[in-house]
């Protein structure tokens, strides 16, 4: 294997010789070398894990130009046998759950073969252990690539196994590499294998390289170097070279522990986002109109539902139907506020206790009602791709993008509610009328209207972060009421009637939740925060920022 | 007149209802079937309820037990614990029931285990658990810890070479008692305490970020390293999602589940967390002929050719054709006799081998251990030589050491060696 990939130039000559010498006819005893390449193949069937992994390399060393397809084709689950006669064939695409054929590819001349029975094909299973190899194995086809992210890819996974053959591949290719990452991340593997070299020099050289980097395995493989054998000598000889990777771990642990705050207080600020946006529709009907309402989850996991039929709705368009969710989650919970509003708390206000009843049968009922239309079974919302994986800011700190999403999503959110609230005649007609009820009456404004747009406008904000609530959690009957008590916590703690207050409320929430949880776990964590909260409202009964002026004294 | 008319109607009636009692009394044998229809187990419970009515079905089909028919009677403890008790207690002396299927949970087995005792019924219990304990009164067809994690964590030890562990698990006494005898285990393998790192989450915990990256930094410290996850229901969900949101494939860093079988991955998307382990004693992926024959049957009664199998279901069919066997045996349905033949009667399991019940009331498993495929389903990367006896106490802790479960010569589910003295059942 090792000896095959001593330059990929030869190894790309080889290929071209291959096929050349196919296109001019059997000169080279070629279709014997077709028949072992298939005979391996069939091998293939019947191998244990262990035999397959044999089979791999040797398949790579037959220099087969199709090995590298056969072996992606085995990495994607897309290599099958056929049951009749035993043949290998690759298929387009991997099966689905209702494949009923594959389009079968003969995997010497790369053409079509027809479609085939799923029942007459057997995939040929791969393990953990094995993709690794392929990943690795193939990775050595990556690094020649004319895409720079393939090649990175490809260092990356060949660092991961720095033997001789690799460090030889890695050293030709960063003589000739042009990307400046690429060949930063060549050097760093160079830099890295260097490190268990015999030259001292070499071994300094290496470490002022790596002491740049802020990768976790450069900073175990340093780290490494002052640790002392079982025979009580240290691991590194040469003195200068122990001072040396001590001071670059200093330097490197610095910079991760850095990172790692950052990394927390992002953690901190996107479990408070979902704090807030949860509690803001909240801060609206409690807050503004003094209901509570404890079907508020309800509303929320009606937002969460509807992401789910959206999506159902729109088989063909995965990427865009959250999108579309988004305005059909408000009206539909912004529809069902109005209509428990005009139905139920119109006829309540002033009695926060019955209130406080009618909404919760209300929330049994909305539950029952969804259980009985989509059964008590979770329904998998899917992510899109643009929201999945991570945002890679360096290598000590990355960020999820649905994370980083949902913190934009909520800041999205809250500034469109200020500006309805602060901007809109409708928003000055819910102030007015959360002042001063008989005065704004008195003034024309239709309450009643008021009071169901009102409440509309905070349910329907609660099933906007139902859509949210959907990429985060399980769609269930019970997903509001594990997010209820949060989000009057977030009310109360943030002073009721005040949107900023729900804002730096949920935010520090988060926050501090983030950073006790480390030490405390999560469950000690959340009972800190709520006897922090118990005894911050015995202090402050209205909360961070309790509403001043005339409205105070209501 | 009148009343002699009254007089002999209500002689009449009673007679009848007497007459019809005998003869009802004389025609079935009831069955007590004991699992959540609504609440949180629900999901998982219904499931198993369906499939003990298949086998009472099929068993009627080929004309019953001792010439009787078997009548099913279900009740729905709701997810509720304390009811499980009241309803155990319904069916042993109110239906009269000659044997109950059910319980999912650790709670509610130990929740209905004194009724049990109280009136001598039988239980058959078909789900894994933690072991410790073992009772005259049931029958434990599902895995324990010997049977399924320690086996589990041998695979990742000597097939994949991991060491460091991660053991994460959700608040209850099923993962901690787990981890307690994993961790024992561990470090009576050589593994160092600073390579072991056990974190508990609640019930349905969502915001897996920092608990992933916590991991993830775990995983880098030049060791490989795997998860061993007990976390049980819904916050599985979100957990493997965040995995693949940060990137830890199986490769890097396997997570073995012991909660995590089809009826879960059903409801989500697979192809994240393809690699990635559960060990089980059965996998619906397994291909033998009982196995298929199982499951068309199976498709055929739920009338729905998308519904997966499970190991539990797989625990329901054997503990079922377990009762039957040993009922056919005692020529009686009285528990008594029952639980006196039951030990030493075997049945074929689903995946080649044979369930054999043993004295401490488990009985014989073969483990295996699967990698999730992108169709919800598992590959089969290793299985053990045979089927393994289920040990009522773990050899790995101090606690256990020389305690054991013999309920046909010992008499007794907690004898202590040392002692040589029974300390009641299995209570500590």
């Amino acid at each position: 294997m090792k000896k095959f990939f001593l330059r990929p130039g030869v190894q790309w000559l080889l290929v071209l010789l291959l096929l050349a010498s196919r296109s001019a006819g059997p000169l080279y005893a070629q279709p014997s070398s077709d028949a072992n390449f298939l005979a391996k193949l069939g091998e293939l069937r019947d191998a244990s894990f262990e035999d397959k992994d044999k089979i791999v390399d040797q398949l790579v060393q037959s220099g087969h130009p199709n090995a590298r397809a056969v072996l992606t084709g085995l990495l994607e689950d897309r290599l099958y046998s056929r049951n009749s006669d035993m043949k290998v064939f690759l298929v387009k695409s991997a099966a689905g759950e209702n494949t009923a054929t594959l389009d079968l590819i003969d995997p010497v001349t790369l053409k079509g073969a027809g479609p085939t029975s799923v029942d007459d094909l057997t995939k040929i299973g791969t393990n953990n252990h094995l993709r690794r190899v392929l990943q690795t194995t193939l990775a050595r086809f990556g690094l020649s690539s004319t895409d720079p992210s393939v090649r990175l890819d490809a260092v990356r996974s060949m660092e991961k196994d720095l033997d001789e053959g690799n460090v030889k591949l890695l050293r030709d290719r960063s003589a000739v590499e042009t990307n400046s990452r690429v060949k930063d991340e060549i050097d760093t593997g160079l830099a890295l294998a260097a490190l268990d070299g015999s030259d001292a020099q070499a071994r300094l050289a290496a470490i002022s390289t790596l002491r740049h980097s802020i990768r976790q395995d450069v900073l175990n493989k340093l780290q490494g170097l002052g640790e002392k054998s079982p025979d009580g000598t240290f691991v590194e000889g040469d003195e200068h070279v122990r001072q040396a990777a001590a001071a670059a771990v200093k330097s490197i642990s610095r910079m991760r522990t850095f990172y790692g705050g950052l990394e927390t207080l992002f953690f901190g600020l996107s479990l408070g986002s979902v704090l807030v946006l949860i509690a803001i529709g909240l801060a609206i009907t409690f807050g503004v109109m003094g209901v509570i309402n404890m079907a508020h989850g309800e509303l929320m996991m009606l937002g969460a539902y509807t992401t789910y039929v959206v999506q159902v709705a729109m088989p063909n368009h995965t990427e865009t139907s959250i999108l579309a969710a988004i305005p059909a989650a408000f009206i539909v919970a912004g529809l069902m506020g109005i209509l428990i509003e005009r139905t139920i708390i119109r006829f309540l206000y002033g009695r926060p206790l019955e209130t406080l009843l009618a909404t919760f049968g209300v929330s049994l009922i909305l539950q029952q009602l969804v259980r009985s239309i989509f059964s008590a079974l979770n329904r998998s919302v899917i992510t899109p791709n643009w929201m999945s994986g991570t945002l890679q800011v360096n290598d000590a700190l990355s960020i999820t993008y649905n994370r980083l999403y949902i913190v934009v999503f909520t800041l999205i959110v809250f500034a469109g509610l200020l500006v309805i609230l602060r901007r809109t005649r409708v928003g000055l007609q819910i102030r007015a009328v959360s002042q001063n009820r008989a005065m704004a009456k008195a003034m024309g404004i239709r309450s009643e209207w008021v009071d169901a747009m009102t409440f509309g406008l905070g349910s329907g904000i609660a099933g906007v972060a139902g859509v949210a609530l959907s990429q985060l959690t399980n769609v269930n009957p019970n997903l509001g009421q594990s997010y209820i008590i949060d989000s009057f916590m977030v009310v109360v703690f943030g002073g009721v009637g005040n949107l900023w207050g729900s804002m730096v409320g949920g935010m520090s929430m988060g926050v501090v939740n983030e950073l006790l949880e480390p030490y405390a776990g999560a469950v000690l964590a959340k009972i800190f925060v709520l006897i922090a909260l118990i005894l911050f409202i015995q202090r402050r009964p209205r909360g961070l920022f309790p509403p001043t002026g005339r409205a105070s004294e209501n | 007149m009148k009343l002699k008319w009254i007089q002999i109607t209500g002689m009449l009636v009673a007679a009848g209802m007497a007459f019809s009692g005998i003869a009802h009394a004389q025609d079935t044998i009831k069955v007590g079937i004991l699992h959540s229809l609504s609440g949180t187990m629900a999901i998982s419970e219904t499931t198993l309820k369906d499939t003990d009515l298949m086998m009472i079905e099929e068993q009627n089909k080929k004309g019953g037990l001792l010439g009787k028919k078997l009548e099913a009677v279900v009740v729905d403890p709701a997810s509720d614990w304390p009811l499980f008790a009241e309803k155990a207690q319904e069916l042993l002396e109110k239906d009269k029931v000659a044997v109950v299927f059910g319980c999912w949970t650790s709670v509610s087995r130990k929740s209905v285990l004194p009724v049990f005792e109280k009136d001598n019924g039988l239980l058959f219990y078909p789900v894994q658990y933690e072991g410790e304990e073992s009772s005259k009164n049931v029958i434990y067809t599902g895995a324990a810890p010997n049977q399924q994690a320690i086996p589990a964590v041998q695979y990742l030890m000597k097939e994949v070479g991991v060491k460091r562990w991660v053991l994460e698990g959700t608040d209850y006494v099923y993962p901690r008692t787990t981890n307690k005898i994993l961790e024992a285990f561990l470090l009576s393998q050589g593994v160092k305490p600073e390579d072991i790192s056990i974190n508990y989450t609640p019930f349905g915990y969502s915001d897996w970020q920092a608990r992933v990256a916590a991991i993830k930094k775990f995983g880098s410290a030049g060791k490989k390293t795997a998860v061993v996850s007990t976390i049980n229901g819904d916050a599985n969900v979100p957990f493997y999602k965040e995995l693949g949101n940060q990137k830890i494939s199986a490769e890097d860093i396997p997570v073995v589940a012991f909660s995590v079988g089809e009826e879960e991955l059903s409801g989500l998307d697979a192809k994240p967390l393809v690699g990635h382990l559960a060990a089980w004693n059965y996998f619906e992926s397994i291909n033998t002929p009982e196995n298929k024959a199982f499951i068309a049957q199976w498709h055929a009664f739920i009338k729905n050719p998308k519904r997966t199998t499970n190991d539990p279901m797989e625990a329901s069919y054997i503990g079922f054709n377990l009762w039957v066997k040993a009922v056919q045996k005692a020529g009686t349905t009285d528990p008594e006799k029952v639980i006196a033949a039951l030990p030493g009667i075997e049945t074929p399991n689903l995946t080649g081998t044979m369930a054999k019940v043993l004295p401490n009331h488990h009985i014989t498993k073969p483990v295996f251990i699967g990698e999730v495929r992108a169709d919800g389903q598992f590959d089969v990367v290793w299985k053990s030589a045979g089927a393994i006896p289920g040990e009522a106490w773990s050899r790995f802790l101090p606690a256990d050491k020389g305690i054991v479960a013999d309920w046909v010569t010992l008499k007794c589910g907690n004898y202590n060696t040392a002692t040589k003295k029974c300390s009641g059942q299995n209570f500590k």
